[in-house]
């Protein structure tokens, strides 16, 4: 019993992971029907600061303040120089330019790294077991799933109670009408796009002390992350939320039930949702 | 406050649509812009707001030159459109759809607007979707006078709706032009221009056949015959 207590634990850590990365993805889909291929790349870059900011500092929480920061902040430069010059385009235009920013993030990751992937160590006030009863479970990863619903709710307040977010809804409806009323259109876009590219850094420094840092790990996230989105719904944030958790805790689950098909059914999952909701589970038609 | 278009030209793809047309607005005035559909008007709106960007002709505000300036920049000026789809946004509450569109220095405020429109401060916890195609024109007009607008833009406010409701919006209308705010009114309800308007222009294949003032163009009807009947 305790076992699978532990599996579920680990796929609602692993689900918020995943939302952190997803939310983003879907929120500039749906504000700037943008397709962003180099999302992935974004959180490798958050998790090789983390790693490098860990070695020189050791200090972990640095990372976790700064890594995300400047990940938006590139992810800022890249929007005002590259991605809003292809948002009038067609969206295999959008996968062209991103898949080629992913691929130098990438390549440029393994010149400055090097290709063989590195550990981070978990910070020292997170080191050991959380104990309750007969059961045990690492501090750190329990950190995790706390952390990650405190940021989820924060962003739930951004989008549902501050002006900034109610403009993002609404731009996610009608850009044309969201500029007639005086926003300065582009303005929202670098920042949505920021902030979103962002939440995938720190989905990265998060993951880091679990999962190691890799330069392949990208195109992996990537491909999750949007599994995560067609389940949930393109555009929606609760359907991010949901989505991470099914597939957290499906992958979580069938590592013990059933480890070689655990990749698998995260894709069996998406299917059986396609298939019942052509939309996601909280997707507008 | 002053709006003047001179020789404009405006595509939709290869359609010339507008094809050299003049009209200005002057301060506080209310003025109509009539003609049948696709003669061209709420391409001029959206002229105007820089959503459909003219190739050639000048659209000056308070003399400064909009051609080539974006949508919010327009916007900002003073110049708020109403569009003919309303453009309510179903996902955001009453209030919400007026909170973004709030401007600082505006002469009406949300409390105002609701004061004007109070079928809109009893909804103003629902959601755009649930809104009657009354009270979301209301709501649309309520979020053009909260964005600071020095000039109205409105393509047909009274479309579609009952006979109450279009004597509601002329009443807001009338206290809009009290207000000093000028407007330039597109619609097919003559009897609403006729009450309301100080001069009209009548558009025929993009371009201005007729303009005159309210009392002329009441004698007018050879030009109603030919330029507006169904």
């Amino acid at each position: 019993m305790s076992l699978y207590l532990f599996q579920i634990l680990n796929g609602v850590g692993l689900g918020m992971i995943y939302f952190l990365i997803s939310v983003g993805l879907t929120i500039i889909f749906g504000l700037l029907n943008f397709v962003n291929f180099a999302h992935g790349a974004f959180y490798l870059i958050g998790s090789y600061l983390c790693f490098t900011i860990v070695s020189l500092t050791g200090n972990f929480w640095l990372a976790l303040a700064i890594a995300p920061l400047i990940v938006a902040a590139l992810a800022f430069l890249t929007e005002r120089t590259l991605i809003k010059r292809a948002y009038h385009l067609p969206h295999t235009y959008h996968i062209l330019i991103t898949l080629g920013i992913a691929l130098i993030i990438q390549e440029l990751t393994i010149s400055i790294w090097g290709p063989i992937g590195k550990s981070v160590s978990v910070p020292d006030a997170l080191q050991g077991v959380f104990q309750m009863g007969h059961f045990y479970y690492p501090k750190y990863r329990l950190f995790v799933i706390i952390f990650a619903a405190v940021i989820a709710f924060a962003l739930w307040l951004l989008l549902e109670r501050t002006r900034f977010g109610a403009l993002v809804r609404a731009g996610s409806e009608d850009t044309e009408t969201v500029s007639l009323l005086g926003t300065h259109i582009h303005k929202l876009f670098s920042i949505t796009f920021a902030l979103g590219v962002g939440l995938a850094g720190l989905a990265g420094v998060l993951a880091a002390p679990i999962r190691g840092v890799h330069p392949f790990v990208g195109v992996e996230v990537l491909g999750i992350a949007f599994v995560v989105v067609v389940i949930g719904g393109m555009g929606s944030f609760t359907g991010a939320l949901v989505g991470g958790l099914i597939v957290g805790l499906v992958q979580s689950l069938m590592t013990t039930i059933w480890p070689q098909g655990s990749s698998l059914m995260i894709y069996g999952a998406m299917a059986f949702v396609i298939l019942l909701r052509p939309y996601g589970l909280f997707g507008r038609g | 406050m002053k709006l003047e278009l001179n020789n404009v030209h405006s595509y939709y793809g290869k359609s010339h649509v507008l094809e050299g047309l003049s009209l200005e607005v002057g301060s506080g005035e209310l003025v109509t812009l009539l003609g049948r559909n696709g003669a061209g008007k709420t391409t001029t709106l959206r002229s105007i707001m820089g959503i459909v960007k003219p190739k050639q002709g000048s659209i000056r505000f308070n003399d400064v030159e909009l051609v080539g300036k974006e949508t919010f920049e327009i916007a900002r000026y003073g110049i708020a459109l109403v569009p003919e789809h309303r453009g309510i946004f179903s996902l955001l509450s009453v209030e919400e759809n007026l909170a973004i569109a709030v401007r600082t220095g505006s002469r009406w405020d949300i409390g105002d607007v609701y004061e004007m429109f109070p079928r809109l401060y009893e909804r103003r916890k629902n959601g755009g979707n649930e809104l009657s195609g009354g009270e979301q024109q209301m709501l649309a007009m309520a979020r053009a006078l909260v964005n600071k607008p020095e000039l109205l833009l409105l393509d047909e406010p009274t479309e579609g709706l009952a006979p109450v409701i279009v004597d509601e919006i002329v009443r807001i209308l009338e206290r809009i032009r009290e207000a000093g705010v000028s407007v330039l009114l597109v619609e097919q309800n003559l009897a609403v221009c006729e009450r309301l308007a100080d001069r009209h222009y009548v558009l025929e294949q993009g371009n201005i056949v007729y303009s005159g003032t309210g009392e002329d163009f009441r004698q007018q009807e050879s030009i109603k015959d030919r330029y507006l009947a169904v």
